[in-house]
């Protein structure tokens, strides 16, 4: 009797092949995943990381609707080319309270990770209405209806109640100024900016397609663009302190 | 009752409980349609309705056609096999497989002419590229998966598909599946996560058609007149039972609200990220390999009448294949903020992957021992040999990619895509053509109406991938070494955009490459059509049962 006739077991029984093919498999997958839950140091310790205000959140949603992660990655790798041409290398608590994440794995066009704060609001809206008025080879498609699109932020404290069932620290009192918060938000040289910094620090308050009249789905997302990468302050930010 | 000795007809617990599982589904379909948030999940809510009220119809209008009594197992002593769902799989598949490759090639166009974007939201290039990738691989393999696998299971099992309603189920419910996860995306319904877009209520449904799907196929194999279980129901079982796995861990989300289309998955960042690529690259390793080494390890014993090369090297195939493939999604993540360990784990055994992969590879090859001269007179088994090599190219050049010094370079460049596409074109698309140019054949018993356009079929494709593929190395490559460029003063030497503008002729190519694959399998379409429309049947002789392997 060889080992070979052993195997007959699994060719006899097919649920004990079930059962051996769900064993195999398991293997590699638990090592891998189980550990980034409790190894203390997959994720760093870093001063500023916070949740989105509604409206990065609103803007993150039309990012992911639209296909954006697709062409984008939000991922700088510790190279030197990379962190020359986009800024420091991608920290995994950046990215902590991103449901789902959004590091993307093509770069048809530029890493965005931390593109908020290098383009002027004037640029992003030009260069989403029609991308080749500021980038002449560009290949991007046209989103000429997102300053024309209303953005629906009618439920946008649900959203806000999910995320925090499922971790993320949205207090009751970000809940329950979740729909005000996008319109103060969307509003240059509101009174309730100073409430809104401080649920939300360093958050932007302005106008950002530049049409005061509305909020719409560009509002939104050059919201969501203009902070991204800028929540940790790498003049701060002591690399020794997390030498994994 | 014209005779009295004729069992009286009576509902099944089947017919009634799926007609009205499928009544309250409508019901409840018509609620979230009227509250639901917005339009478009409106939209999804009465197809859910509009199918499910035509899921009662045509259970009810079949239960009224059908004789009392239920088909025989058996006729003869001969399995009744039970090949409607089958043929409807074989259609579908050909059918999304000409929507995919038409998509793919929009897109490619897209890349190289952005006007074509056409300026509105359900033409741009990011919800179109989750149609095509979803189209091919979910829509075209998908199909041809189920329909080879219910067709294998029931051969080598020689016992007729278990259950009465539930293998139509299956492949009508799955289709419906391809059609709500292709009109969300064109829409904008996307979780974003790769391979994997459809929103929960897409998920939910898929969940409850994976689930039958493998009830189905285990209880086929359950009452098989074989004592062993063959070597592709191997494959196909490990298929089936991973990717549920995958997909229920991969989409654990908390739905907005039932009357909202979205939902917020509960991993977050870098858990989230290696879950996803766990997912990820086990969609590549359970749906794309596990599933067609299956095709394989039928079709082409079957095509070349020679026994499958070795039987040992087969049990070894199987079980490194399925241990060590598992292993492999960190290299999506070489570099980035997942940790370091993790990513090393990934690149090892990706590395180690190389080697299961070839076995099977050997296993498939060389199976021809004998009946090498079969590939000058056969196109189908030249497609199908030509796909196994396919495969051990592009197993080989994962693994190298996987490699972190060289994916730091491949990475986030069209290299990818040129990998994906030769084992996605190569080895998924050729097998499939392969298993399909028999299969039609068989279920309809007519002979195939043109070798010599498989002929075509053959080279125009080739022609069509080797330029798809090798467009796609020097973009990436070169754009690879552009953004790492320096001048001699330490200066970045290209903007982004210079590296964009680099990649416009490759593109060109491969937007041909890939028209000429579409135009191959156009050829094929219209081959199956006139083999199935023709009214000749086979001869008797070529409906004698097929030995089981």
């Amino acid at each position: 009797m060889s080992l070979w006739q052993k195997h007959a077991i699994f060719e006899k029984n097919s649920i004990i092949l079930v059962i051996g093919i769900l064993v195999v498999i398991a293997i590699g997958g638990l090592v891998e995943i189980v550990p980034l839950f409790y190894l203390k140091n997959t994720i760093e310790k870093v001063e500023g990381v916070r949740p989105y205000t509604p409206l990065e959140l609103a803007g993150r949603n039309i990012y992911v609707r639209e296909g954006c992660y697709l062409c984008h990655s939000q991922m700088i790798r510790p190279l030197r080319d990379e962190v020359e041409r986009y800024g420091h290398y991608s920290l995994a608590a950046e990215s902590m309270y991103d449901k789902p994440f959004q590091w993307g794995s093509k770069r048809t066009g530029p890493d965005l990770a931390r593109v908020g704060g290098k383009y002027s609001d004037d640029w992003h809206r030009d260069h989403l209405r029609n991308p080749r008025s500021v980038v002449p080879g560009s290949v991007m498609p046209e989103y000429s209806w997102l300053a024309q699109n209303e953005l629906d932020t009618k439920n946008i404290a649900q959203d806000l109640k999910v995320l925090a069932l499922e971790g993320v620290p949205y207090t009751p009192d970000m809940i329950a100024n979740a729909a005000a918060d996008v319109a103060t938000q969307a509003t240059a040289d509101s009174p309730e900016a100073v409430d809104l910094a401080k649920r939300y620090p360093k958050a932007q308050a302005r106008d950002f397609d530049g049409n005061p009249a509305r909020v719409t789905e560009a509002d939104a997302l050059i919201a969501y663009l203009q902070m991204l990468g800028t929540q940790v302050d790498f003049k701060l930010y002591d690399d020794k302190a997390n030498i994994r | 009752m014209a005779n009295a000795l004729a069992p009286q007809k009576t509902m099944t617990i089947g017919e009634g409980g799926s007609a009205l599982a499928f009544a309250a589904l409508a019901i409840l379909s018509i609620v979230v349609a009227a509250k639901a948030y917005t339009p478009e999940y409106a939209f999804h809510a009465y197809l859910f309705t509009a199918a499910s009220v035509a899921a009662v119809f045509a259970i009810m209008n079949r239960y009224f056609e059908r004789p009392a009594e239920r088909p025989p197992l058996e006729i003869d002593g001969k399995p009744n096999y039970n090949m409607g769902p089958i043929k409807f799989s074989s259609v579908a598949a050909m059918f999304w497989g000409i929507a995919g490759f038409t998509v793919g090639v929009v897109i490619a166009s897209q890349l190289a002419f952005p006007e074509l974007n056409l300026g509105i939201p359900y033409t741009t290039f990011g919800r179109l590229r989750p149609l095509h990738t979803s189209a091919v691989i979910f829509a075209f393999g998908g199909n041809v998966l189920i329909a080879t696998s219910f067709y294998v299971v029931q051969r080598t099992c020689r016992a007729r598909l278990a259950g009465d309603i539930a293998p139509w189920f299956v492949v009508l419910g799955y289709n419906f599946f391809i059609v709500i996860a292709g009109t969300g995306y064109l829409l904008g319904i996307t979780q974003s996560k790769e391979y994997a877009e459809p929103e929960w209520y897409s998920d939910l449904w898929l969940t409850v058609i994976w689930v039958t799907y493998f009830l189905v196929f285990l209880a086929t194999v359950m009452r098989r007149k074989e004592p062993h279980i063959y070597v592709a129901n191997w494959f196909y079982l490990a298929f089936i039972l991973t990717i549920a796995v995958l997909h229920l861990g991969n989409n654990a989300t908390v739905p907005v609200s039932l009357f909202s289309p979205k939902s917020y998955i509960v991993w977050s960042g870098v858990q989230d990220a290696m879950v996803q690529w766990w997912y990820g690259h086990n969609a590549v390793g359970f749906f794309l390999t596990a599933g067609f080494l299956a095709i394989m390890y039928y079709f082409i014993p079957k095509r070349a009448d020679r026994p499958v090369y070795s039987y040992r090297l087969s049990i070894i195939h199987f079980w490194a294949l399925i241990f060590l493939y598992i292993w492999a999604g960190p290299h999506h993540l070489h570099y980035t903020a997942l940790p370091d360990w993790a990513q090393t784990l990934g690149m090892t055994f990706s590395i180690m992957l190389w080697m299961p992969s070839w076995g099977g590879m050997i296993n498939g090859i060389m199976t021809l021992s004998g009946a090498w001269d079969k590939l000058r007179t056969d196109p189908v088994l030249r497609m199908m040999v030509v796909s196994v090599a396919f495969y051990g190219m592009s197993t080989f050049e994962g693994p190298m990619m996987s490699v972190k010094v060289v994916n730091s370079l491949s990475h986030y460049t069209d290299w990818t895509i040129g990998h994906v596409h030769s084992g996605a074109l190569g080895w998924v698309g050729y097998v499939s053509f392969g298993a399909l140019y028999c299969l039609i054949p068989w279920l309809w018993n007519r002979p195939l109406y043109s070798l010599k356009l498989v002929n075509w079929h053959f080279w125009i494709s080739t022609i069509g991938i080797v330029l798809y593929i090798t467009s796609m190395w020097v973009s990436g490559i070169l754009q690879g070494l552009m953004w790492r460029a320096y001048t001699n003063l330490g200066f970045l030497e290209y903007s982004f955009v210079e590296t964009v503008e680099a990649m416009h002729p490759f593109y060109v190519i491969r937007a041909l490459g890939g028209l000429l694959f579409l135009a191959g399998a156009l050829l094929m379409a219209w081959n199956l059509w006139k083999t199935v429309t023709a009214a000749e049947e086979a001869k008797p002789a070529d409906l004698a049962l097929a030995p089981a392997e």
